[in-house]
């Protein structure tokens, strides 16, 4: 367990929310550039981990080191070398598409020059070149998340979490979202990612199932699909969540 | 945090409500209350008590009947008539011409004239008792023209029920008061509970920015915008109604910029407290706009309060902000004799930033 490419490392996370366990003593690791995908039914305790893995939420106990820094201690280290993407969409909807660069770009201290580098970079992956000076409100939703996902890349995290990066979003645009996912990945950040879409799951490389707060399966898909005998994510996910329910 | 408030002014510069809020709500508020209380009066009813019963007393008191500011309601016989008239509300003033008008007048070029005022309403009462006095100089001056002897008519005035016109020209104070409150903590408040409802707030949380920096760049903004409104409104009272800043002005406006920072932290106390637009700005119309008029002494004279209420004004900075802004304004003094005020407002605003810097949770619970 306690090798250099382990860039998350979680041992017995819970966090009680009064009586109740959100999360009941989470064990796992996340490789070095891996696509790790962290799957469960609304309000199996996912956001509550995710948001913990960022310093959003202080857990009750446990040891969690993130890009190989200590939560509790090293807070700002944390902080500097993750990224996320939240539920909600993340951007200004009343800024322009460059403004919403340059802020996020101030706050992780980016130079003038390295966020003009990067927003030519990006808009011209995404092809919005035409669109820098847009208001954000006025763009499609597959676009604003294309570009929330850009945005929280800018800075090179080590790190990005996504949680349900795809969320309303049409299948071609989830398809697109994938493409830059693996590109990121194979540029060597890692990636973690949430989502209730079944097929997605299938594109990542691990993949945790939690049910009732606690993590029941982690594999590859293949050997998840292997030990449950089904043929898809999809079938692994349903024996799992109705042997609690 | 350049950056962080380059963002903040695109927010409220792209937001048609912040805006009318913060450069409408000003103007309209000076305009209103001003108008409102400097409206011309006319058809006053009052009610003469005339002792002399003389040819110049008629003369006068047609004056002023004539003048369609007043009419009559009533000629008394007697002084013990006066509070009754007033109690009923027939009068809003009553005129005393002593005895011997017309003779001590052309004898001794010296009479007496009593006004007195239902001070109740005090600006009317103000108003009523400088246009009563307005005609009696000019009918004085008349008198000097057509017998070219130097005479005088003492006016000499009582306001009944307020004695000391606790409110009058408190408007100006008042409404820059009632302004940068609402500017400040409503405005801080709502913004960033907006960004909590959007969900941007736990991007900048997972940021590597602190809660200072945050809460600096939130506020920041609204400080410059908070002191161009009190500018504004001090410009609107010198031109519109010709009310000066008889003190300094950089101390009012340096106790206008501690005001500011007091009623910024306590928005982002709200803030703190409030999870959604809504409730920030229900927070802040009802906790903070309805004390802020009623228990300021703004509107109601503090001294006629129940000595409760009386205490609970104590605790309301905006009464001790009115004070300062009085004091420079219309007596024109300096820190020496504001410096009380001054301390405890100092006081709240460490109190309120400590609070808010305590309860701004950099992590979501």
């Amino acid at each position: 367990m306690h090798s250099e490419e382990h860039i998350i490392r979680v041992e017995n996370l819970t966090r009680k929310f009064g009586s109740f366990t959100a999360v009941d003593k989470l064990n796992f690791y996340v490789n070095k550039g891996e696509i790790f995908g962290f799957l469960g039914a609304n309000g199996a305790g996912k956001t509550t981990a995710i948001r913990i893995l960022c310093g959003l939420l202080l857990p009750t106990s446990g040891k969690i080191e993130v890009a190989g820094f200590d939560i509790y201690r090293q807070t700002n280290k944390v902080k500097q070398n993750i990224g996320y993407m939240s539920q909600k969409f993340s951007l200004y909807e009343d800024m322009t598409v460059a403004e919403n660069f340059r802020f996020y770009g101030g706050i992780y201290g980016l130079s003038r020059k390295d966020i003009r580098e990067k927003i030519s970079y990006y808009l011209h992956k995404l092809r919005l070149e035409k669109k820098k000076n847009a208001i954000i409100k006025s763009l499609p939703l597959g676009w604003k998340q294309k570009l929330a996902f850009s945005v929280a890349m800018m800075h090179d995290p080590k790190v990005i979490f996504l949680d349900e990066p795809t969320g309303g979003v049409d299948p071609v645009t989830r398809r697109q979202f994938w493409e830059m996912i693996y590109e990121a990945a194979s540029a060597g950040t890692t990636i973690f990612v949430t989502t209730h879409y079944m097929d997605e799951a299938e594109y990542c490389q691990r993949v945790s199932i939690m049910v009732d707060g606690r993590i029941e399966a982690l594999d590859t898909p293949e050997r998840l699909k292997k030990q449950f005998e089904a043929d898809s994510m999809e079938g692994v996910f349903l024996q799992l969540a109705r042997g609690h329910s | 945090m350049k950056g962080f408030i380059i963002k903040e002014f695109f927010h409220i510069f792209r937001d048609v409500r912040s805006m009318v809020i913060l450069f409408g709500m000003p103007l309209v508020q000076v305009l209103v209350f001003g108008f409102a209380i400097t409206t011309e009066i006319k058809d006053v009813e009052i009610a003469i008590l005339d002792y002399s019963r003389d040819h110049l007393s008629q003369e006068l008191s047609n004056k002023i009947l004539s003048s369609e500011y007043f009419i009559l309601a009533e000629n008394l016989e007697d002084e013990g008539q006066i509070e009754s008239v007033f109690k009923a509300g027939k009068v809003k003033e009553v005129i005393i011409f002593r005895d011997n008008f017309a003779r001590n007048l052309e004898k001794e070029q010296h009479a007496a004239i009593h006004i007195i005022a239902d001070a109740s309403d005090p600006n009317s009462a103000n108003i009523i008792v400088n246009y009563t006095t307005g005609i009696i100089r000019s009918f004085m001056l008349e008198k000097i023209g057509e017998k070219a002897l130097p005479i005088e008519i003492n006016t000499e005035y009582k306001m009944l029920f307020n004695p000391e016109l606790k409110s009058v020209f408190m408007f100006i104070p008042g409404i820059i008061t009632v302004l940068l409150m609402l500017v400040s903590a409503m405005m801080t408040s709502i913004s960033i509970a907006r960004e909590k409802e959007l969900g941007t707030m736990e991007v900048l949380l997972v940021s590597p920015l602190n809660p200072v920096q945050i809460v600096a760049g939130k506020v920041i903004p609204y400080v410059f915008l908070s002191f161009v409104n009190a500018i504004t409104i001090l410009l609107l009272a010198f031109f519109v109604f010709g009310m000066p800043v008889q003190g300094s002005i950089i101390l009012l406006l340096a106790e206008s910029l501690l005001f500011i920072i007091m009623a910024l932290a306590l928005g982002i106390f709200i803030s703190t407290v409030s999870g959604s637009q809504q409730t920030a700005m229900m927070i802040s119309m009802f906790a903070l706009m309805l004390p802020t008029i009623l228990l300021s002494g703004f509107i109601f004279p503090i001294e006629n309060m129940p000595e409760v209420l009386q205490w609970l004004c104590n605790l309301m900075p905006t009464k001790w902000f009115i004070i300062i802004v009085k004091d420079i304004m219309l007596k024109g003094v300096g820190l020496t004799y504001i410096w009380k005020e001054t301390l405890i407002i100092l006081g709240m605003t460490i109190f309120f930033i400590v609070l808010s810097v305590k309860k701004f949770k950099i992590r979501l619970e």
